[in-house]
């Protein structure tokens, strides 16, 4: 409909531009999955979400200190050392996220409800105790 | 500058104005931060063909700090400002080069607008991370680019004559 409609249309070119940039887009999209692949085979994920979704995703093999920012202000910083995450520092009032203890487990997560961010543990190893006499 | 080219300049700050406001009411949310239609493109890329390539540029330039000042954040203008300088730079790039048509030129608008942002999210914010969205960007942008194309070029078939006429 818009291809060889003169100089107004849409060019054959532009199609050439349109799969090309839509092909480089899903090889930069293969090659991060596989990269992150790589990374996650190394271990536990800890997994950052701020209010439902998904922030970013750090091995907890690597000592990191990530300072999450969510606009306005308002922050926390995760550090990760040693195997364990925790947060280390936060802007909300009432800091439960900071006194909280550091999580090394799968399914172990921290909470700040003020700043709507969860950090979780993924992929890791379980917590050597039953649940139930837990 | 003439008055016409004035007054027209003043109708497409309008335009684009009321577009960006249109699209702050629909918000796309599609988990991606960032991901954007970018309606006011198309006053934008009218402009730039229409009016001249000068004009197109104030206006890039003043619809972002108006939209910023009004629905936005300081924060929130300077991503919109590197997406619009960097995406108006490969625009008029891809303009001169006469290779593309305006669907053509508007993804390209499209996808570097949304590469300028996330360059600039990642030294503000210091996360490597955002790097993950990149390629999602890349496609939302070329995607819009291509709506963005198809109705500025039905719009310049309406109007390119009556604004050469003025």
């Amino acid at each position: 409909m818009f291809i060889g409609n003169g100089n107004q249309g849409m060019k054959k070119n532009d199609l050439v531009l349109i799969i090309g940039i839509l092909g480089i887009a899903l090889i930069v999209m293969l090659g991060v999955q596989l990269y992150q692949q790589k990374v996650a085979g190394g271990g536990a994920l800890v997994v950052v979400t701020v209010d439902g979704e998904e922030r970013g995703r750090y091995s907890l093999d690597a000592d990191i200190s990530e300072r999450i920012e969510l606009g306005d202000g308002t922050f926390n910083v995760l550090e990760i050392a040693d195997g364990y995450a925790q947060i280390s520092e936060a802007s909300c009032p009432d800091q439960i996220c900071v006194k909280h203890n550091h999580i090394r487990y799968t399914g172990e997560t921290i909470v700040c409800l003020p700043n709507k961010v969860v950090v979780s543990v993924e992929g890791g190893m379980d917590r050597g105790v039953d649940t139930s006499t837990y | 500058m003439k008055n016409r080219k004035i007054a027209l300049l003043g109708l497409f700050i309008a335009l684009a104005f009321i577009l960006s406001y249109i699209e702050n009411l629909l918000p796309l949310n599609i988990g991606i931060p960032g991901a954007k239609v970018g309606l006011a493109n198309l006053a934008v890329m009218v402009a730039m063909y229409t009016i001249g390539e000068r004009e197109a540029a104030a206006l890039s330039l003043i619809r972002v700090i108006l939209v910023g000042l009004t629905f936005g954040n300081i924060s929130m203008m300077m991503y919109s400002l590197a997406g619009a300088v960097l995406s108006f730079f490969v625009m008029l790039m891809a303009k001169r080069l006469k290779i593309f048509s305006i669907c053509g030129v508007s993804v390209l608008g499209g996808v570097f607008h949304n590469i300028g942002q996330i360059i600039v999210a990642i030294l503000v914010l210091d996360t490597q991370s955002l790097l993950y969205y990149l390629p999602f960007l890349i496609a939302i942008g070329t995607i819009s680019g291509v709506i963005i194309g198809i109705v500025a070029n039905l719009i310049m078939a309406r109007v390119s004559k009556t604004i050469a006429s003025m």
